[in-house]
């Protein structure tokens, strides 16, 4: 049979994936750019018996991700600029109570209400340290309408895998561009179901690390009956301030994230071009899409250059960029925002090579010929 | 690199440009297979004002999501041609509505001109058509996708009780272009 196929916006291809992925729950609060991830979803989600609520404001839309989560939905919550900033809190309340959902982020401008309207790339900090205190960050950034389709998918396995909030970041221009679209069949893609407790409801323990760093979580409201809280806590859920637990929680809940084989298994990058490059461009989301165009203008015109396209930014490609920085005599990364993630460049690749960068906030995107420019400046 | 060709739609907001846009997009990469990239501007004036929509297709992946060097613009209104009718490449081609463009901006392109509202609302009937005429028209005038393939498109998108209406409107549009050309 021939696969459906369809033009969709980014946003709608971002709902598509949470519903391939299994999504069974929305909570949310409509704001532009992202307003129509919410709109395919409160269309769907009562066609496939799951449920779709709009809050109050995004704090209450979090809130509802949160409680459905607990409960053994596979849940979702989508926004954008101030509504991202609103949710920090509870996304930290997820961290640390290890609540498996993800937030999609459809990037406009600011801080606050900014340009409603225009793209930006300026909540990647955000997504990794928005929230207050130490904890690992999970944040997926494609780059075309099929992409945000996959890592949607990706995006509540590792949710599930890894028992914790992923984030999805693309920007207005991809969320809102339209792109064919090839439905994946059902189990093209893979898809992981939350791990169920192995114990009896009365052994159950919430947090108990002889399952593994990430103990399976059972369903709140189930026979299975525990404590949540965002206090930091012991094995069984409840408050503690023992600084020998507190101090091994913390360092778990970021370990399960940053340690080698999970960095290996969450982290995904495009290179393109990279082999034999003298200058790299680093570029995400739609801007990746202008630097890959500017490549191929600079290798037609004898200059090597490739593109380094992280696809996870946390956790961040930490040794892939730093080889890259020792191979090449540049690197230029191009974001539309005023200078984020080129401070986590220039913390892996130290001196090893010069560092230029392209920047812009003012709702247009980076074109071609300005990451071109930047490239024949480091070189 | 794979070829692109850039088409821009524009004219005042609400005249359904978007759609027209997103059609000619369906027609490339649904119907014909190939790669194709549909985006608008985006503003809080949308409705009212000048917008526009643009589509690159190409026989390979698109990176560059946004207009370069326009292939064909059209422009329904004047201040959407003061706006939006500008990068238009040398031997491109600028497509107005003479009734709302006095004058069209200059350039080392090609001019033409066709009433479009009024051949909507003369000749079909309903200005609401006016954008599926204007489709016909810029298919007719750049070849970028087969004709049938544009009608097929625009079919696939409307109601069964306008499909008729429709398949005039786009027919009228392409045989109004091919018809200035053969002049």
């Amino acid at each position: 049979m021939a696969k459906k196929i369809a033009l969709l916006q980014g946003n709608e291809a971002c709902a598509q994936g949470a519903l391939y992925a299994g999504c069974n729950f929305f909570g949310g609060y409509p704001i532009t750019p992202s307003t129509e991830v919410a709109e395919v979803m409160a269309g769907e989600l009562p066609k496939v018996g799951g449920k779709f609520i709009q809050m109050e404001d995004e704090i209450g839309a979090m809130a509802s991700v949160i409680g459905a989560a607990l409960a053994g939905s596979k849940a979702l919550t989508a926004t954008s600029g101030p509504g991202a900033s609103l949710k920090q809190e509870l996304i930290g309340y997820a961290c640390i109570a290890e609540v498996p959902c993800v937030i999609v982020n459809v990037m406009r401008g600011g801080p606050s209400t900014g340009m409603p309207t225009g793209p930006g790339q300026s909540d990647v900090m955000q997504a990794r340290w928005g929230t207050h205190g130490d904890h690992a960050a999970i944040a997926l950034c494609p780059s075309s309408c099929q992409e945000i389709f996959s890592e949607t998918v990706r995006a509540f396995n590792l949710a599930e895998k890894y028992r914790m909030p992923v984030q999805v970041l693309f920007d207005e221009i991809v969320g809102h561009m339209r792109e064919r679209i090839e439905f994946p069949e059902p189990g093209e893609l893979e898809v992981i179901n939350r791990a169920k407790p192995s114990v009896t409801p009365e052994q159950y323990k919430p947090y108990d690390t002889s399952f593994g760093n990430v103990p399976p979580l059972a369903a709140y409201g189930s026979e299975y009956r525990f404590h949540v809280t965002g206090l930091n806590k012991a094995e069984d859920g409840f408050p503690t301030t023992k600084a020998s637990l507190v101090d091994a929680e913390e360092r778990r809940q970021i370990f399960k994230v940053e340690c080698d084989e999970a960095r290996a298994d969450v982290e995904s990058n495009e290179e393109y071009l990279t082999e034999d490059a003298e200058v790299i461009i680093f570029a995400y989301g739609s801007t990746s899409r202008s630097a890959r165009y500017a490549v191929n203008e600079l290798r037609s015109q004898g200059v090597k250059a490739g593109l380094f396209r992280p696809i996870t930014l946390w956790p961040f490609p930490e040794k892939r960029v730093a080889q890259l920085g020792e191979q090449a005599k540049g690197m230029v990364v191009a974001e539309m925002n005023l200078g984020q993630m080129v401070f986590e460049v220039e913390r892996i690749v130290k001196n090893t090579c010069k560092l230029g960068r392209v920047n812009r906030v003012d709702g247009e995107p980076i074109n071609p010929t300005e990451i071109m420019n930047q490239v024949k400046e480091v070189l | 690199m794979a070829q692109r060709y850039e088409i821009r739609f524009s004219g005042a907001g609400g005249q359904g440009l978007i759609t027209a846009g997103i059609i000619l997009a369906e027609a490339a990469s649904i119907i014909e297979g190939r790669h194709a990239v549909q985006s608008q501007s985006y503003g809080p004036e949308a409705r009212g004002g000048a917008s526009k929509s643009e589509v690159i297709i190409g026989d390979g992946p698109i990176d560059y999501p946004k207009a370069t060097i326009v292939d064909a613009c059209l422009a329904m209104t004047q201040e959407a041609a003061d706006k939006y009718a500008n990068g238009i490449k040398s031997g491109g081609l600028l497509l107005v509505d003479s009734d709302f463009v006095k004058n069209p901006p200059q350039g080392d392109y090609k001019i033409y001109d066709i009433p479009i509202m009024r051949t909507a609302k003369v000749e079909v009937g309903r200005e609401i058509v006016a954008n599926v005429i204007a489709l016909g028209a810029m298919i007719a005038m750049t070849d970028i996708v087969k004709r049938e393939s544009g009608e097929q498109a625009v079919l696939a998108k409307v109601p069964e009780a306008f499909k008729d209406l429709n398949k005039k409107a786009y027919n009228l549009g392409f045989e109004k272009a091919k018809e200035i050309l053969g002049k």
